[in-house]
Formats: C-alpha cells, structure tokens, sequence
C-alpha cells in the first residue's frame, strides 16, 4: 500500500504522502480503480520540483468516505505508459499533464492539447492547428460551429463529422475562456483577490467554488468553521442549485421550441437569484462566501423572507412543470434523444449529474458528506436511461429536494456565535484535497503550500472537466439538429473547465 | 388547452413597467458615494482585490471595481454601496467616483457619434462576444431580454450572426486564445457599429487584469462606445445604459 487515506477538507504534510516509482504508482491506482465503479479519479496533475515533475494522483473511494493520495517523480524526458489504455477516465489528466510539462505518454489515444494554456510546454501548438480527427470519405461531410455561438453563451468550437443529417462524430475543442486562473492564484497574494478568483472561476457556479476555496484555505490554516458559517454555505448552494436547473428548465423548453415553458421557468429563476440579491447584495451570490468568516450573517428574518418567496415559487413552479411532464410533444423529444450508457459514463469518470442520470451513484453530498450534509441525510436521485429526458427530470426531481432542504435549514436558524475564531495563516509544506457537490457535479480544489506557509501550487477541476466527453458521447447517431438539446441538457462550464 | 391559460393567468404580468424608476430588491451594490471622512487611506486602498481604490483624494474606479463591497463593510462610514443601478457611460472619467461626489453616472452626450442616434436610436440589434468572460455578465445579458426586463420592447435585441449586428457586446477580459475571434467578428459587423463592455473583467480585465494568458490589444484598436460596470452588471444596468446612448438627445 503505497498511499495515503483522507478525508474530504483534511490537510496533510506533504511529506506524508508517500511516493513511488511510476511502475507501483501506475499499477496501484490501476487496482484501486479498474473493477470498482464506487472509486473514480477525482484529481490528477503534476507540478515542477526542479527538472523533474511530480505526479499526484487522488482517488475518491465513496464506500469508504476516503481519497486515497499517492505520489510519484518522475522526469519530462521519459515517457510514461498510459492509464488510458485500461481506463479512459484518465484520457483528459494525461492529455493536462502532457500540455503543462511535455511528458509524453506510451500508447494514449490521444495527446491533444486540452485548453491552450498560456504556460504550455510547446508553444508551437496554437487554436488555429488543433489536429481534428478526420474522416476521408466523399459521402460524409463535417460542420464546425463556434467558437462564437449564436446564442449569448461562452465560446468552444464544436466539430460534427455527419452523415447527411446524422451525426458520426463530435469533437470538441476549448481553451478559447483560459485566462489563467491557477498561477494567478499563485501570484495574488491577498486572500480577498483569491476569494474573488474562485468565484469567477465560473460565474454560474459561484457558490460551488467560492465554498471549495473557502473549505481548502480553512483546512490549511486550521481553521474550525462554526455552524452558522456552515449553514450559510449549505444554503446558499441549494438556492445556486435551485435557481440553475430551473433556468436549464427553460433552456431545454427553448431547445424545443416550447415557448411557454421557457417563459415560465426563465422567470421562476429570478426570484430565486433576486433572493440571493437581498441576502448578499449580488445576483450570482459573489461575496457571499469567504473564508474564516461569515460576511452576510443569515438572519431569522432573512428565513422569513425566504419563506414567503419559496410560498409564491413552488405552486407556480408545480404547475408549469406538471404540465412539461405531461406534455407528449415535450416528451417525445427529450426521451432516447442524446444517449450516454452507464458503461460508458463508468469508462470516462462521468461525475454529478451526468453520471447519476446513468444509474451511477456519484454526488459529493452524500458520499464525502461536508457543511451540514451529514445532516440532512442526502439520498442522489437517479435515473437509468442516460437520455435528455433522465437530465430533465433530475433537474426536476432535484428542484424538489432542494425546496426541501432549504425549508429544513431555514427552520432553524443558527445563532451568530458570540466570539469568533481568527483565521490564521497556512501551515507550510502541506496539501489539502476539498470536494464540493455543485450543481453540476463534485468540484474539486486542491492546494500545495511551501515551507513558508505560502501556496506553491493550486489545482482546480470544475466537473465539467469529465463531463465534457459525456456530451461528445450523447450526439453519436442523432439528427445534428437534435444538439441544443443535447447540449442544454448537459450545460457544462466552459470557463471552468478553461480556467 | 385550459392548462395554458390558467398558467398564463397565474402568472400574471411579469415585465417591469418602467426600467428606469424601478427599485432593485434588499441590498445591491451600486453606485458607491465616498464621504470626506478622514480615514486611514492607505489601509483602504490596499484592501481592494484589484486596485479600484485610488487615494489623494479617495475615489473609486467603477471599470475596476468588482463590487465584493469589502471596503464599505470594513469602512462603513467612508464608503456606502447605494441602490443606484444606473453606471453605464461611453466617458472612462465619469466611471471614476470620486470622494465628496453624489451625482448620478451619466452618458457624455458630447462623445456620442450623430450615426448612433440617427441609425441605431429605434433598432438596435446586437452580436455577443464572451472573451474569457465567466458566464455571470452573460446570463445577465440573457436575462435582459427575458420576460421581466424585457430588453426587446426597446427594439433591442441579440441577433446570432455579426452580419445581421449593428454592433457587439463583449464580455469578458478578452483572452489570448479569443483574440482572433473577436476581431473577426467585429469586422464582419457591418458600419456603424458600436462596441460595448459589458462587466468589469471586459472593461479593465478586473482581477484578471495582469494575467499573461489574455490579449486586450483589440481594445487599443478602437474606441468603445459604452462601458457597463458591474460584476456581473445587473440588466438593469445593461438596459438603461443602451437606451442612454442610443435615446437621449443632444
């Protein structure tokens, strides 16, 4: 056993885990998770010591509540075998550490670069020659859309290889929103700049990350966060959940051309998000969560509002999703439109919704429970089918548990506590690994810290990350015309999986 | 068939009568005034995340400014956050708040091209670019035109290919990888057209402003029409800032 056993938000000294050669590295973590579908990869990345790059490699075991760390050294100038050639889940990983630090790998599909980082290893690579895979043939054809959209949406480029008006083939190529979010989080040394880095990660999944950062800069300084900070943070990412798949909700009746459903679920979002307004003073719930304290105290007279807010939504919300669902020309087209199987969400380490659509049980909230989940007693819905139509119907299903537990929460508001702890500094040469169930799926952050306490190295994967290939998956032999709502369905982060 | 209509009926009227007296909900961070107030100045400035605050004398940055509200929860009598949604200008310098000041932010009429008004001041369609942008300021961009805000009885809206645009909305502090796009789109628009920063990160690259990873030498090029602060800019602020522009007469 050549690794170390975690739990969620724990911070380690660097030193305790424990290093290998890349053979026992390569053929333990393959054990751990070849076989067992209730272990996937979580994290997956190499930083620079010196010449030399070192790997480290996180897996999420869900029956044990446990991420088993393991690490490794090994040089740029030697290539490496592959995970990919037994697990695909690792595709994107490799292809990461392949762009950051020219490590080549023995035997990968494919080593294409993942987002065109501005520190990449080979700057010879550029958007403009990303090596599509091509077919020679006179009776298919290839569109490519983007990477502006015709929509208000952020931007990729999306390359179909079709057959007349099926789709073969869909390639994905991002990399167009990077902006460098890692090594600034490196460079901006104040704890303010870093908050609002996190938030604007992702700007539609604000809460998620703001609360992942908080949790791995709390971890490092050793910090025991009291409840009601807790319990903002809990709270405020069920309303982000809420708000999200009720404007997916809309998306998808736009995608089909159902005006009403559309009208209706964009506007059930703005109360919603207008709550989160009067609570934090923004929409998006940026400066809602920092760390070490809480900046915007729930206040029992906040539940009171809340309340009334929840009392006008859900009837409202009730009756136009009761009609959506009932509604056999809605129906018809999200049932067996964009299929992703259970296998194949197994194979390429489908997280969050994407994966729970397929009848595979992942969701951070219950299996690496944090905040006050452990209480609320999580049970994940999930659907069998992997089609448009298992997306919709967890939005809605989740929508409802989220009213649920946001009714539990606020039925007990707790008190501000008289005195506070001061957030100290980090504790130097450590690591610290945090999982956040977002809307989309776990997000995952983890910081490496020098022998000054300061940070050496972050590392962020948004779900989208893994999800992205789920998507490419979904398309394959359906009418190119049948994307949008396809994509909608999934809505994965660009921003976030860019950074 | 009833559904429908008992769902219409529930609903009920939706839109905002009047965008431009509405009051905005609980708290919002608009428009800051700064109070002559001595205070430690030195402390206030460095606590901004991205140098918004200047000193001697105190003012804010509305381009840089992310709205975190941090220097009005830490100085609350120096500085406060007011309800004004209104931030919009075409003038960099009307962007900066200054100590001792409380007018409103307004639109510099003398720098507003004659075309905007002749061709652009009934229909105004336009091409969204979203550069690095984080998806906030264009899922505020989307909620512009949705059934409460609605953007479109303006004559306003967004059209999906530059050729049909009569200008674009950038998001976003413009990467290097999305350079090339946003100068092809933009000289696919045809003329007159106009450029509009929509967020903070679009107008000064906000935190991101002193990344290597983005390219921000399209901005150099050409002069913007309009800058919308805020992080993200509520629509409220999106729309009254076009309808400044494009609507009010010399």
């Amino acid at each position: 056993m050549n690794y170390i056993s975690i739990k969620n938000n724990q911070t380690i000294s660097l030193s305790d885990i424990p290093e290998s050669n890349y053979e026992w590295f390569y053929d333990m973590n393959l054990d751990l998770v070849l076989g067992h579908t209730e272990r996937h990869c979580v994290n997956y990345f190499g930083y620079k010591v010196g010449n030399n790059v070192k790997l480290i490699c996180c897996i999420a075991d869900d029956s044990t509540h446990e991420i088993l760390v393991s690490t490794c050294l090994v040089h740029k100038a030697h290539a490496l075998e592959s995970f990919c050639t037994q697990l695909l889940c690792f595709e994107k990983f490799e292809r990461e550490i392949h762009e950051n630090f020219g490590i080549n790998f023995i035997d990968h599909p494919w080593l294409k670069p993942v987002r065109y980082a501005f520190n990449r290893d080979d700057m010879s690579q550029t958007m403009d020659n990303y090596p599509f895979y091509s077919i020679d043939s006179e009776e298919l054809h290839e569109v490519g859309v983007g990477p502006i959209h015709a929509g208000i949406i952020e931007p990729g480029h999306f390359r179909f290889i079709c057959n007349g008006e099926q789709i073969l083939h869909l390639e994905i190529q991002l990399g167009y929103q990077h902006r460098g979010i890692e090594q600034l989080f490196i460079e901006k040394k104040k704890l303010l700049q870093r908050a609002t880095l996190a938030e604007d990660i992702a700007g539609d999944t604000v809460i998620g990350h703001s609360t992942t950062f908080a949790h791995v800069w709390e971890s490092l300084c050793g910090f025991e966060a009291s409840r009601d900070i807790e319990f903002a943070r809990t709270l405020a990412l069920e309303l982000e959940r809420m708000a999200v798949h009720v404007s997916d909700l809309s998306g998808a009746c736009t995608d089909i051309a159902y005006q009403l459903g559309s009208s209706v679920f964009g506007r059930l979002r703005t109360p919603i998000i207008n709550f989160l307004q009067e609570w934090c003073g923004n929409r998006l719930g940026k400066g809602c969560i920092r760390p070490g304290h809480n900046q915007y105290p729930f206040t029992p007279a906040l539940a009171d509002r809340l309340r009334q807010v929840l009392d006008i939504f859900e009837p409202e919300y009730n009756e136009m999703a009761g009609k959506l669902f009932k509604l056999s020309s809605a129906l018809s087209r999200f049932e067996r439109t964009g299929v992703v199987s259970n296998a194949d969400a197994i194979s390429i380490g489908a997280v969050g919704m994407t994966a729970r659509m397929t009848n595979l049980n992942r969701d951070i909230r219950s299996s690496h429970p944090f905040s006050l989940y452990s209480e609320l007693n999580h049970f994940p819905i999930l659907k069998r089918h992997g089609d448009v139509y298992s997306r919709v119907q967890i939005r809605k299903k989740e929508i409802e548990q989220s009213l649920n537990y946001i009714r539990k929460l606020i039925a007990e508001v707790p008190a501000q506590p008289l005195q506070t702890d001061k957030l100290k500094t980090p504790r130097p040469n450590s690591f610290c690994l945090s999982l956040v169930e977002g809307w989309r799926g776990e997000i995952c952050h983890c910081a490496l810290t020098d022998e000054k306490g300061e940070l050496m190295h972050y590392k962020i994967k948004d779900p989208s990350f893994h999800n992205w290939m789920a998507l490419a998956l979904s398309v394959r032999n359906n009418e190119i015309s049948d994307f949008p709502i396809c994509n909608k369905s999934f809505n994965l982060s660009y921003s976030g999986h860019d950074l | 068939m009833l559904d429908n209509i008992k769902i219409v009926y529930h609903q009920g009227k939706q839109f905002i009568p009047d965008v431009k007296t509405v009051t905005v909900p609980g708290i919002f961070r608009g428009r800051p005034i700064i109070n002559t107030e001595k205070v430690d100045e030195k402390e206030l400035s460095a606590l901004c995340p991205t140098n918004a605050i200047s000193i001697h004398p105190v003012s804010i940055d509305l381009g840089k400014c992310t709205f975190c509200g941090e220097c009005s929860l830490r100085f609350p009598t120096k500085i406060t956050f007011t309800k004004d949604y209104k931030l919009a200008t075409n003038d960099p310098e009307r962007l900066i708040i200054k100590e001792g000041e409380d007018k409103p932010v307004e639109v510099n009429l003398d720098l507003v091209r004659s075309e905007i008004h002749r061709i652009l001041g009934r229909s105004l369609k336009l091409r969204q670019i979203s550069a690095g942008g984080d998806n906030s300021c264009e899922m505020e961009l989307n909620a512009a035109n949705n059934v409460q805000f609605d953007m479109s009885r303006y004559g306003i809206d967004f059209v999906a290919s530059p050729r049909h645009a009569d200008g674009i909305v950038i998001t976003g502090p413009i990467t290097q990888n999305m350079a090339k796009a946003v100068q092809i789109c933009y000289d696919a628009t045809p003329e007159p057209k106009i450029i509009v920063l929509v967020g903070t990160d679009a107008i000064s690259g906000g935190i991101f402003a002193d990344s290597p990873a983005l390219d921000r030498r399209f901005l150099e090029k050409h002069t913007v029409d309009l800058y919308v602060p805020g992080n993200p800019a509520h629509p409220l602020t999106i729309i009254n800032g076009l309808l400044d522009l494009t609507r009010k007469l010399k």
